[in-house]
C-alpha cells in the first residue's frame, strides 16, 4: 500500500530529511520519502498505513514541531 | 512573502538597527550591552525554544542546538558582538531560505496552473458548477472561451480552437469540432463547447499530469541521497570536534587558555549546519524539473533527470516514435491505359469497406466521399486482398501473391514501403506505393543528440528489414534491427544496456502502445506518445508531451545544467566549510569567517540553484546545437 500525504509548515530541507529518516523506522513502513520541494510524504507499508499514522505524525512533531499533515 | 516570513523580516530588520547602533557606541557601557541583548532576544528567542524542544526530544544535533550553544558560547567568552551577529546572520540566512523555496514552490505551482477549478455540468436544463471530482462519465460539460478544459470530454456541440500550451509547452493551436476529443488541462480559446465527459477526473489527462509532477520531486537523484546521508554524520563529527578542540589542548598544554580553544570551537558549531548542502541539491534539482516542464517534457524524478544527464546510447522504436506511423500514399503508379486519379478511385472503392490502416491511408488519398451505392459484392480474403464489384466491373486490390492467385502477372520493384495492386476485370491496372514517413526534425534531433554527447543510436522494430534500413538512413541513426519480435527487442535492449561504458545510460525512446517492457527495462523509458496518450504516460520515466524528438535534446541539456549546477553548490559549499573549518582549528578563523562559511555559502548556493529553473544558457547552447545539427544536415 502506497499513500501521498500533503505536508505544511515544512521549512527546513535537512528537517525533511531527517523526518524522511525518522518515519523509515517506524515498524512497518517499508519505505518513506519526503520531498522537500514539494511537501510531499509518501509512505509504503506492508499493512495498513492509517493505523500507523498516529506514530508518524508523533514522529513529524518531534522532528518539527511547526510541520503538520494536511487533511 | 507570507505572515509569518514577513514578520521574520521585521524582526531582523529591528535587531540590525540595534546591532549595528550598538556597534557605533564604541566604548563598552552598560547601555551597549543592553543593546546587545535586545537584539539578540528578538532574533535568537525563536532559536532558542526551539532548541529547547529538541532537546527534550533528544535531537542534539539540530542546528538550533547548535546555534543556541555556539552564541551561549560567545556570550560566556565575553564575545558580545560576535554572538548577536551569529544569531543576526543565522536569521538572515533562514530567511532567504524561506523566501527562495517559497519563491520555487510558487513558480512550480504556477505552472502547475493547468489544474481546473471547476466543471460546469448539465442538471436538467440548468448549468451547475461543480468540482470536477464529482463529474462523472457520460455527464455534459459546458466549457466558454477563455476556461479551461476541466475534464477530457468529447465535443457534442459548437467548434472552436483550444491551446495545449499549458501541456505541450509550445503555443499550437487546434481545431476542435463535434466528435473531436477534447484533453483536459487545455484553454478553449474561441467559441462555446458542449463536451460529454469520457473518463472521470482522477483518471484524466490533467489529473495524471499533475500527480506526476508532484511525484518527480519524491524519486530522489542519488546525489541527493548521497548529500542527505552525508549531512547524518556531517553535523555529528563536527561537533565532536569542536568538544574536542574546546577541551582537549588547555588539558594536555596547561598555557593553553580554555577561551582561545572555546572560541575555535564556536566556529566549529557556526559552520557545522550543513544546511546549504541539504537545500541547495533538491531545489537545483527542482529547478531542472521545472524548466523541463515548461518546456513540454514530463520528468518523472530527480533519478531520471540525473540519468538522462548521462545518457550515452539511445535506442528508438521505429513506428509512431520517429516514424509518423500513419501509412500515407507515396507514389501511384498505373498501367499506361488509365491514369493516377483513376487507379487511385478504384483502390478507394476496393478498399471502401476495409478498416486495415493501409486501406485507411487510400481512401484518405483519395480525399473525395465514396458512393457506396456503385459498390456491390465486397469480399475481403484475409492477409492477401479485397474483392469488389463497382458500377459492374470486378475489381481486385491486394498484394502480389493474391494477384498471382487471380491469375495477374506483375512486375513490381519497389525497395520500400508496401505496394498495393490494382486489377480491373481481370487486367492489371498498376499499383500503389504505401510508406511510413519519417516524423519532422527526427533527423536534426539525432544530429543534436550527437552533438549532446550520445555515442551511439539504434533503431529497433519489428518491421521488414529493408523498411528499418531506409527509414533508419533518413533518420540518421547508426545501426538499425529489423524483424524483431517484442521479445527480440527485450533481448537487444538488455545487450545494450550492457556495453553501455561505465556511468554511460541508456535511453528508450518509444510510443508508449506495446514497448512498455522496454521502457521499463532502460535506464530511462522516453515516452512520445504526445498529449492523451495515457499509456505513455504511465509507461515512461519521460514523457515528450507534443510529439516532437527535437525536445529530447532539449531535455538532456537541462538535465546536465542542473547536474552542473549541483555539483559547483555541493563542492563550493564543501569547499568553504572546510577551508574556514581548517583555518578556524589553527585560529585564523573569526566567528565572522564562520557565519559566512554557514549563511554566506547557503545563500549564494540557493542563488546558484535558482539558476537551473531559468536556463538562458541552455537556451542559448541549444540554439547553437541546432545550428549545428541543421548545417550538418545541409
Amino acid at each position: 500500500m502506497r499513500k501521498v500525504f500533503q505536508l505544511e509548515n515544512l521549512d527546513c530541507a535537512n528537517c525533511a530529511a531527517k523526518i524522511e529518516q525518522a518515519i523509515s523506522k517506524i515498524a512497518g513502513v517499508s519505505k518513506a520519502s519526503v520531498s522537500f520541494m514539494a511537501q510531499r510524504l509518501e509512505i509504503e507499508a506492508e499493512g495498513d498505513i492509517e493505523a500507523l499514522m498516529p506514530l508518524v505524525k508523533k514522529e513529524i512533531a518531534r522532528v518539527e514541531p511547526d510541520c503538520e499533515i494536511v487533511e | 512573502m507570507n505572515n509569518k516570513l514577513r514578520k521574520k523580516l521585521h524582526k531582523i530588520i529591528a535587531a540590525a538597527v540595534l546591532f549595528v547602533a550598538a556597534l557605533f557606541l564604541g566604548q563598552w557601557s552598560y547601555v551597549q550591552v543592553a543593546m546587545f541583548v535586545a537584539a539578540y532576544l528578538l532574533t535568537g528567542t525563536e532559536i532558542i525554544a526551539k532548541a529547547w524542544r529538541g532537546m527534550k526530544s533528544a535531537q542534539i544535533f539540530d542546528e538550533n542546538f547548535l546555534m543556541a550553544i555556539a552564541t551561549f558560547g560567545a556570550w560566556g567568552l565575553g564575545e558580545y558582538s560576535e554572538a548577536v551577529a551569529v544569531m543576526l546572520f543565522f536569521q538572515i540566512g533562514e530567511f532567504f531560505q524561506s523566501y527562495a523555496v517559497n519563491k520555487s514552490r510558487a513558480s512550480i505551482a504556477s505552472l502547475m496552473n493547468i489544474r481546473p477549478d471547476y466543471a460546469r455540468i448539465r442538471r436538467g436544463t440548468k448549468w451547475q458548477e461543480v468540482s470536477p471530482e464529482e463529474a462523472k462519465v457520460g455527464d455534459i460539460i459546458l466549457i466558454r472561451p477563455g476556461e479551461k478544459i476541466p475534464l477530457d470530454a468529447v465535443v457534442v456541440k459548437g467548434a472552436s480552437t483550444i491551446n495545449t500550451s499549458a501541456l505541450t509547452g509550445e503555443a499550437m493551436p487546434s481545431d476542435v469540432s463535434v466528435g473531436s476529443e477534447l484533453i483536459s488541462g487545455c484553454v478553449n480559446i474561441s467559441g462555446l463547447l458542449e463536451a460529454k465527459v469520457s473518463s472521470p477526473y482522477g483518471e484524466s489527462t490533467v489529473a495524471k499530469i499533475l500527480n506526476l509532477v508532484e511525484n518527480a520531486s519524491s524519486r530522489k537523484a542519488v546525489m541527493e541521497n548521497f548529500i542527505t546521508r552525508f549531512a547524518r554524520y556531517y553535523t555529528p563529527m563536527v561537533v565532536v570536534a569542536a568538544a574536542v578542540l574546546a577541551f582537549l589542548p588547555p588539558l594536555i598544554w596547561p598555557e593553553e587558555r580554555l577561551v582561545d580553544w572555546g572560541y575555535r570551537a564556536m566556529t566549529f558549531l557556526v559552520i557545522s549546519c550543513p544546511c546549504a548542502l541539504v537545500i541547495s541539491i533538491p531545489l537545483s534539482f527542482f529547478g531542472g524539473l521545472g524548466a523541463a516542464s515548461k518546456n513540454g517534457v514530463l520528468v518523472k524524478g530527480s533519478n531520471y533527470l540525473e540519468a538522462l544527464s548521462m545518457a550515452k546510447y539511445v535506442a528508438f522504436d521505429k513506428t509512431g516514435t520517429l516514424t509518423e506511423g500513419v501509412f500515407h500514399v507515396e507514389k501511384i503508379v498505373p498501367q499506361k491505359w488509365l491514369d493516377n486519379s483513376q487507379l487511385l478511385e478504384y483502390a478507394a472503392y476496393g478498399e471502401a469497406y476495409s478498416h486495415h490502416p493501409i486501406g485507411e491511408s487510400i481512401r484518405k488519398a483519395y480525399a473525395k466521399e465514396l458512393d457506396l451505392t456503385r459498390l456491390d459484392q465486397a469480399e475481403e480474403v484475409a492477409g492477401l486482398g479485397l474483392k469488389v464489384k463497382l458500377d459492374g466491373q470486378d475489381i481486385l486490390i491486394g498484394n502480389d501473391k493474391f494477384m498471382r492467385q487471380n491469375g495477374i502477372v506483375a512486375e513490381i520493384n519497389e525497395s520500400f514501403g508496401t505496394a498495393v495492386l490494382v486489377a480491373v476485370d481481370g487486367r492489371y491496372a498498376g499499383y500503389l506505393l504505401i510508406a511510413d514517413k519519417l516524423k519532422t526534425g527526427v533527423a536534426e534531433a539525432t544530429q543534436m543528440l550527437r552533438a549532446c554527447g550520445v555515442d551511439k543510436m539504434v533503431m529497433l522494430s519489428g518491421d521488414r528489414p529493408a523498411e528499418v534500413a531506409r527509414i533508419a538512413k533518413q533518420a540518421g541513426v547508426d545501426e538499425a534491427y529489423g524483424a524483431l519480435l517484442p521479445a527480440d527487442k527485450v533481448a537487444k535492449v538488455e545487450e545494450l544496456k550492457k556495453s553501455v561504458s561505465g556511468s554511460g545510460r541508456l535511453l528508450f525512446v518509444g510510443d508508449g502502445v506495446n514497448d512498455a517492457p522496454v521502457l521499463a527495462l532502460a535506464d530511462v523509458g522516453v515516452a512520445m506518445g504526445g498529449i492523451g496518450s495515457d499509456a505513455a504516460i504511465e509507461a515512461a520515466d519521460v514523457v515528450i508531451m507534443n510529439d516532437d524528438l527535437r525536445k529530447l535534446p532539449q531535455a538532456m541539456m537541462i538535465a546536465r545544467k542542473t547536474i552542473v549546477i549541483a555539483r559547483e553548490n555541493i563542492v563550493f559549499a564543501l569547499g568553504v566549510k572546510l577551508l574556514v573549518l581548517g583555518l578556524g582549528a589553527l585560529g585564523l578563523a573569526s566567528i565572522w569567517a564562520a557565519v559566512f562559511a554557514d549563511v554566506g555559502v547557503s545563500v549564494i548556493a540557493i542563488l546558484n540553484a535558482m539558476r537551473a529553473s531559468s536556463l538562458p544558457n541552455g537556451r542559448r547552447k541549444l540554439g547553437q546545437l541546432e545550428r549545428r545539427a541543421s548545417a550538418g544536415i545541409n
